[in-house]
């Protein structure tokens, strides 16, 4: 409406009309069909979104590889009454920032996926308001990170992993590595690519990983090694994996060439399932003597609009019909004890041990100074 | 054209002798036409930018301008100021050098499949950086043809990004340059060499100088956009560059350091007005004082060795940078796991593969009607836009026309930011409206839409207005029977680039789409996003299809052309 409105006023505008007073018109009706428009939009405005005084409507912020089945997500739906909106903002690392700055009118009710590398960040800043969730006592206690304040609440953990070609090393002949101090062995030379540790987060994850295990002082010599043994580092997840690793799918077709790669333990499972037909065996290994572990969280949000939606979404985040649904869905490990692993999990995925982990707050001490050195260090 | 408006606008004088009033209604008329095209800028431009700026150096109700020199005192940043810099120019001066034979040949030569061709190579323009990085890696990657061939690899080098700026922006210069070469009196030219000039000599003193501006101002728009490049440097460049853009990405996306952003976007914004304001002038000088036939009849087919070597050789640059990567991403869609199929394009139409909650075949629609939204938003405000532009132009004029550019030159994430922080209260509750996309797409398509329009309303002879008011018709009716139907072809022409530009938008898309109403760019990214065969080819599949249905609507858009001036792209 307010389109024809507006073409209307440019004709007769355009014209060397015959009063000064039709000109008045003119912009007045400007000026009216800029209302209408703004209007209009504001319209559309409300009646699209989340309306926070619906309390039979719950928002679930997270980044974009949050998945959930659709019969888990209508069955949460039809317990408890709450309609389910999912708002995907972005990666991990945009969707805790928007959140942050969002946070005095948040998008929504409930955030997840803010992990162990970025968890201080969100704490600092207030993002979170306390919640115990329900059967808080069968989550692992490893992952119970925030002392008795419940501001978060774990959900799942995985771990970032040099994965490896099994063809590429059974047709040399050569053992694949095992453990960081492996991959700088002259077996492997030219043989791994890595992520940026300044925009990817298994990047980041995997010089978390080497930080822990050869401490403040010791990471930066092992990466000089690294760098001496040739390891490639490009800028995201996606690059390193579908182009370069020769074990993937994308990365076979791309005629990928570094038969290592840093992605996930879960990666193999991954490669199978989406695999035509499906393969006996993945046809890609873990390192697990590689790998750090990275825990997902969830929490209320401070200023959200249906707290008690948002408490209800927390319970069933760590539920035993959402734990088990998660590793198909996002390829992530449950955290509540006792949740059943699916079979492609436990026959192509690899349970690892002893991941090197790191406390949040260390993390957040330490992550821009190690990745301004380590960028400087390698990249330069 | 402009030359006839001015001799109009002085015998209105002397008709009647008001010329005060008359320009102060003009101002008026002016002014109401710009009304709605301001206000669309000041609240989803301005507004948001100013917001997320000041929220980096507004702290504790004190402007902190003193971060701008401390943050320009880094070396790191300084670093990355001038490889933005230097690479914008070495871009711009290869694909001058890659496209002006090719605006020549598409200018003056006829040969079969040319219409086609146009379209083909305008197809990179539209597309999303996510999908070209990819495809471009299929060629100068590793196991790319040049690597297969003579075993070259230029991935993760400053030429792959170069190559990759030229393969982005041929179109730019062919179409600019291109558009006015064809236009150009062939005539005069013919008699500079009958006066006994060589024929270099001819071309030298003649042709030249007069497409001297819209080389300047095509070379000034590949500038701008690769000075402001930011998916091409990511994927192709590796970690180890890094541009202007990238670098406001990182900090405000992945460090959350806002001052720091707010300095950059600041620096950026001062580069980018201080190209624009040149762009505009370059514009001015093109628009005046030039003899311009119609294009039709120019055109003839190519005649002697020399001609066809040029033909031959613009062909096989076309080949090998445009077609070849774009074809790179068809074959790889088709070859599915039990060989040459459409394996990939069924699995688009089921919901398992968990990328997203809707089947991604979705997308196509979901594109479609986004970009049509985005379409009639930007055709009303630059069509607007234009209208107030064509009016005889005062420094406040000018300065609106390199406003309306100046979302071109701005980074995606500082927008989509300012969107997430300002829009956030009624009347403008926005964010969680799916409107926020085609808005944002909008605001990409609105420059093109007024650059197309503007030359077309300005070259319509104004007296035609006025003997239809003397003969009694009322505004409405000499708008819609004379304005009309002039323009009517350049409307659709604004229309369909608006269009085509909406569906491949993806920077600021990608920020605010729902993950249930994903477009076409965002559910490629998404798929590139997870592991395993299936979802790789979908998202090549994917990217097919927008590239088919970029190359229809730009197909299309050629149909029209024909014979008329319609614009700069």
């Amino acid at each position: 409406m307010s389109t024809t409105r507006t073409t209307r006023t440019t004709s007769r505008s355009r014209q060397s009309g015959k009063s000064g007073r039709n000109r008045g018109r003119n912009v007045v009706a400007a000026a009216v069909a800029v209302g209408l428009g703004v209007c209009a939009l504001s319209a559309c405005g409300s009646g699209g979104g989340s309306d926070k005084a619906d309390a039979k409507k719950v928002t679930l912020v997270t980044h974009d590889s949050f998945n959930v089945s659709k019969d888990v997500l209508k069955d949460f739906e039809k317990r408890s009454g709450y309609q389910v909106t999912i708002l995907k903002d972005g990666d991990a690392g945009a969707a805790v920032n928007k959140a942050i700055l969002s946070k005095d009118n948040p998008q929504g009710d409930v955030f997840f996926g803010v992990d162990n590398t970025l968890l201080s960040r969100a704490l600092d800043n207030g993002l979170f308001q306390p919640y115990e969730v329900k059967g808080a006592d069968g989550i692992d206690a490893r992952y119970r990170v925030d002392g008795g304040k419940h501001r978060v609440t774990p959900v799942d953990s995985g771990d970032i992993c040099v994965n490896y070609d099994k063809k590429y090393f059974a047709d040399k002949k050569l053992a694949p590595p095992k453990s960081f101090d492996d991959l700088v062995k002259p077996a492997y030379k030219d043989l791994l690519v890595t992520e940026n540790a300044s925009t990817s987060s298994p990047g980041l994850g995997f010089l978390l990983g080497t930080a822990a295990k050869y401490g403040d002082q010791g990471w930066a010599g092992y990466w000089k090694k690294l760098k001496a043994n040739g390891v490639k580092v490009v800028d995201g997840w996606e690059q390193a994996y579908n182009e370069e690793f020769s074990g993937s799918a994308g990365g076979k077709k791309a005629k990928g060439d570094r038969p290592l790669v840093v992605s996930y333990a879960s990666s193999p499972p991954v490669e199978v399932l989406y695999a035509e037909p499906q393969p006996e065996e993945a046809p890609t290994g873990v390192a697990t003597g590689t790998c750090f572990r990275q825990v997902e969280y969830a929490g209320l949000l401070g200023n959200a609009g249906n707290t008690k939606g948002g408490k209800a979404l927390l319970d069933f985040l760590v539920g035993k019909e959402f734990q088990a649904d998660m590793p198909l869905q996002m390829f992530v490990n449950p955290v509540v004890k006792g949740t059943k692993l699916p079979e492609l999990f436990t026959e192509h995925g690899v349970t690892v041990d002893e991941p090197q982990t790191m406390d949040p707050k260390k993390i957040a001490d330490n992550r821009e100074p190690w990745i301004k050195s380590w960028t400087s260090l390698v990249l330069k | 054209m402009d030359l006839a408006r001015t001799e109009v606008d002085k015998s209105a004088e002397a008709v009647a002798p008001r010329s005060r009033t008359r320009s102060r209604r003009g101002s008026a008329a002016r002014l109401g036409l710009m009304a709605l095209p301001v206000a669309f800028f000041a609240v989803f431009f301005a507004y948001p930018v100013t917001a997320i700026v000041a929220r980096g150096l507004h702290v504790d109700g004190v402007w902190r301008f003193g971060r701008i020199t401390e943050v320009l005192g880094q070396s790191d940043i300084r670093h990355v100021l001038w490889f933005t810099t230097w690479q914008a120019l070495a871009s711009t001066a290869l694909t001058l050098l890659i496209a002006l034979p090719g605006a020549y040949v598409f200018a003056r030569l006829d040969f079969p499949g040319k219409q086609v061709l146009r379209a083909v190579v305008t197809v990179p323009f539209v597309l999303p950086t996510v999908v070209v990085g990819t495809a471009f890696l299929a060629l100068i990657g590793r196991g790319g043809l040049f690597d297969e061939l003579w075993g070259v690899r230029l991935d993760t080098t400053v030429w792959a990004i170069l190559l990759a700026h030229v393969f982005f922006n041929y179109a730019v210069v062919v179409r600019t340059v291109g558009g006015l070469w064809s236009q150009l009196d062939p005539r005069q030219e013919e008699a500079a060499r009958m006066l006994g000039a060589s024929r270099l000599t001819a071309w030298r003193t003649v042709t030249l100088p007069a497409l001297g501006p819209a080389v300047a101002a095509a070379a000034l728009m590949v500038f701008l956009f690769t000075f402001t490049s930011f998916g091409v440097v990511q994927i192709l460049g590796g970690p180890a560059y890094s541009t202007l853009e990238v670098e406001i990405y990182r900090q405000t996306a992945q460090l959350l350091d806002l001052p720091t952003a707010a300095v950059l976007t600041l620096v950026q914004f001062a580069a980018v007005g201080l190209i624009l304001a040149v762009h505009a002038w370059t514009v001015r000088r093109r628009e005046s004082a030039l003899k311009l036939v119609d294009a039709v009849g120019v055109a003839r087919r190519p005649r002697g060795a020399g001609q066809w070597t040029l033909l031959g050789l613009v062909m096989a640059t076309v080949a090998v940078l445009i077609l070849l990567p774009l074809g790179v991403l068809v074959q790889r869609s088709l070859a599915g796991p039990d060989g040459v199929g459409l394996a990939y394009y069924r699995e688009l139409t089921s919901a398992d593969g968990g990328a997203f909650l809707v089947p991604p075949i979705e997308a196509i629609g979901n594109s479609l009607r986004y970009a049509l939204v985005a379409t009639v938003i930007a055709v009303v405000i630059g069509g607007l836009a234009a209208a107030a532009l064509t009016r005889r132009a005062g420094r406040l004029v000018r300065g609106f026309d390199a406003l309306l550019m100046l979302p071109l030159g701005v980074s995606a994430v500082t927008v989509g930011f300012g969107f997430l922080i300002t829009l956030d209260e009624p009347p403008l509750d926005l964010r969680a409206t799916w409107m926020l996309v085609p808005l944002a797409q909008a605001l990409v398509g609105v420059p093109f839409v007024v650059r197309t329009m503007l030359p077309v309303l300005r070259a319509v002879d104004g007296r035609l207005r006025e003997a239809a008011a003397v003969l009694g018709a009322s505004p409405l009716r000499v708008w819609r029977e004379v304005d009309l139907p002039m323009v009517r072809r350049a409307l659709l022409i604004a229309a369909g680039f608006a269009f085509a530009v909406s569906l491949g938008e993806f920077g600021a898309t990608v920020f605010i789409a729902r993950p249930d109403n994903p477009t076409l760019p965002v559910a490629v990214a998404r798929l590139l996003g997870r592991a395993g065969d299936l979802n790789y080819g979908q998202a090549m599949a994917l990217s097919t299809i927008l590239m088919v249905v970029c190359a229809v609507s730009l197909l299309l858009l050629e149909r029209l052309r024909a014979d008329r001036t319609t614009g700069e792209f």
